[in-house]
């Protein structure tokens, strides 16, 4: 059983269609780079998995149950998928520690003891030991992002989709960011990361994928899709991020 | 002649002494020349007042300082009655409007008709004038002679008020609900919550914080209408000056009255105006960090 399974995933807003037919699966475990230009529609992709975007047609199967099916609980699929976005998104009116101990206290009903006992071993993990009284506003970027994946990891999702996670970072904050999400894909994490930082996929990714207008237009292993693109768009789009000096 | 020389002298001794404070410091030279052309202002108007002709007549009858004395104390003691009004209405306003509020903010069409109610209820009675209000509801619900409904003054006063002010202040709310950005509510959602715990846990208590300016802004005006309720004839402040008047003759008592409004409304719209200086050097500090 796959751990997630796209099929034939439509969507548009308004007279733009912005997914046009994706087919996509993961195996458990396996870290998947979604890559391509911006507007090629990978944030849309992430959103339409989290349930965040209702799709047009095709389906969606995460763990083996149908979550793009009439009738699905949304709120319980949610729980087992964990998103990180761009802009962090942190809760900005609550500590640090009550924006990770928020949603395991009021979705999976913890205990206030328990709750904080998890974000705090997440937070040592990820190096945020010392700010877990500190509001977002107070944290760099790096930080934030940091914060927000453990959020994201507080609820034990079994699936984790990255949003362009350092697209909004200072240049040289990004390290910091990858450098979790590498260790999440040591501990056996399935991933489906959309990204701008194409060294970085190389270094992690068990498979790329190249988004272009709305379908995926080439995947294979990272040294593959790299090294040696069949498509010619796919050539001319790693041209520009050589080009941009982003690789 | 000797007034004309009064006039002349405020302002030259005042630009003086603007002169002699304001060397070099150009925030010690602004507080000179507001304070110069403020007493230029107040004796032009002191001066301009107490040389009219009936001003001898207002202040026999307005400003009657043996008649303040004698009536203020009973009026304080009427007063609390407008305090008790405010305090309680205030408490009910703040509920109910954030619950309507909540109402006009679910999305979707299954909940049209409550949006619906919401956005009339919100139309009509910030429509009718707060006066008209309370007669009605004063006048006639008491007159249905229902068995459990009440007939004090009081009660309907206050029910009166609740249901003015909560129409102006759930249009405040929802102001505040709609300037929580979306991606919040996503960020929310996405970890599990269902649509309450998020408008609970995350909308709503950036909503309000947001909002506290402007409803305290609704608040002072809420202080000055507990005098409306007054025409069903409860004893109130503004009711008990117009007893004292009729009594005497004499109008000081309603001055008497409005310094007991201006007593409590003043310190809390300095307090609103301190809160929105704050929040501005607050969001100013956020966007330079």
């Amino acid at each position: 059983m796959s751990a997630l399974a796209v099929e034939g995933v439509r969507k548009s807003f308004g007279r733009t269609e912005v997914l046009r037919g994706i087919d996509l699966e993961l195996a458990e475990h396996e870290v998947v780079c979604l890559i391509g230009a911006s507007g090629s529609g990978k944030s849309t992709l992430l959103r339409c998995v989290n349930l965040i975007e209702p799709v047009d047609a095709g389906r969606i199967v995460v763990h083996g149950g149908e979550v793009t099916r009439r009738g699905v609980d949304v709120n319980r699929v949610r729980r087992g998928i964990g998103i990180v976005f761009q802009a962090f998104n942190l809760f900005p009116h609550m500590s640090v520690l009550r924006n990770v101990t928020l949603a395991p206290r009021a979705v999976l009903g913890l205990g206030r003891g328990e709750a904080e006992a998890r974000a705090r071993d997440l937070l040592a993990r990820f190096g945020l030991a010392d700010k877990a009284a500190d509001y977002p506003d107070r944290l760099s970027g790096g930080q934030q992002q940091r914060v927000a994946i453990a959020r994201a990891l507080a609820m034990e999702p079994k699936l984790m989709l990255l949003d362009e996670v350092t697209s909004a970072l200072d240049p040289e904050l990004v390290a910091e960011v990858l450098e979790v999400i590498r260790e999440l894909a040591a501990g056996g994490m399935t991933m489906l990361i959309a990204t701008h930082e194409m060294g970085f996929a190389r270094d992690i990714a068990d498979r790329v994928c190249f988004l272009d207008d709305g379908v995926i237009l080439e995947q294979g292993p990272p040294a593959e899709i790299f090294s040696n693109p069949r498509e010619e768009r796919t050539q001319r789009f790693l041209e520009r991020i050589v080009a941009a000096g982003r690789m | 002649m000797a007034s004309e020389g009064d006039r002349r002298a405020g302002p030259e001794v005042a630009a003086r002494s603007s002169k002699i404070i304001g060397l070099g410091a150009g925030g010690a030279r602004g507080v000179a020349i507001a304070l110069a052309s403020t007493v230029v202002v107040f004796v032009a108007l002191g001066v301009a007042i107490t040389h009219a002709p009936g001003w001898h007549e207002v202040r026999t009858t307005f400003f009657n300082w043996s008649q303040f004395r004698s009536t203020l104390p009973e009026i304080s003691r009427a007063f609390l009655l407008n305090v008790k009004i405010f305090c309680i209405a205030e408490v009910l306003i703040l509920v109910v409007a954030l619950f309507i509020a909540v109402i006009r903010s679910l999305p979707g069409p299954v909940f049209f008709p409550l949006r619906a109610l919401a956005i009339a209820y919100a139309d009509f009675f910030r429509g009718v004038p707060t006066i008209l209000v309370i007669a009605i509801l004063g006048f006639g619900a008491p007159a249905l002679g229902l068995k459990s409904v009440p007939t004090s003054t009081t009660f309907w006063g206050i029910v009166a008020l609740v249901l003015v002010y909560t129409a102006y202040v759930s249009e405040v709310y929802r102001a505040g609900i709609e300037s929580v950005h979306p991606s919040q509510e996503a960020a929310a959602r996405s970890l599990g919550l269902t649509r309450w715990q998020a408008t609970r846990h995350v909308i709503l208590p950036q909503a309000v914080r947001r909002v506290i300016p402007p409803l305290l802004n609704d608040f002072i005006g809420l202080q000055k209408d507990t005098a409306l309720v007054g025409v069903l004839g409860a004893i109130e402040a503004f009711n008990q000056s117009q007893i004292d008047v009729d009594a005497t003759f004499n109008f000081t008592p309603y001055l008497a009255a409005a310094f007991l409004f201006v007593a409590i409304t003043i310190p809390l719209a300095r307090f609103t105006d301190w809160l929105i200086i704050r929040d501005r050097r607050k969001r100013q500090a956020g966007a330079l960090a």
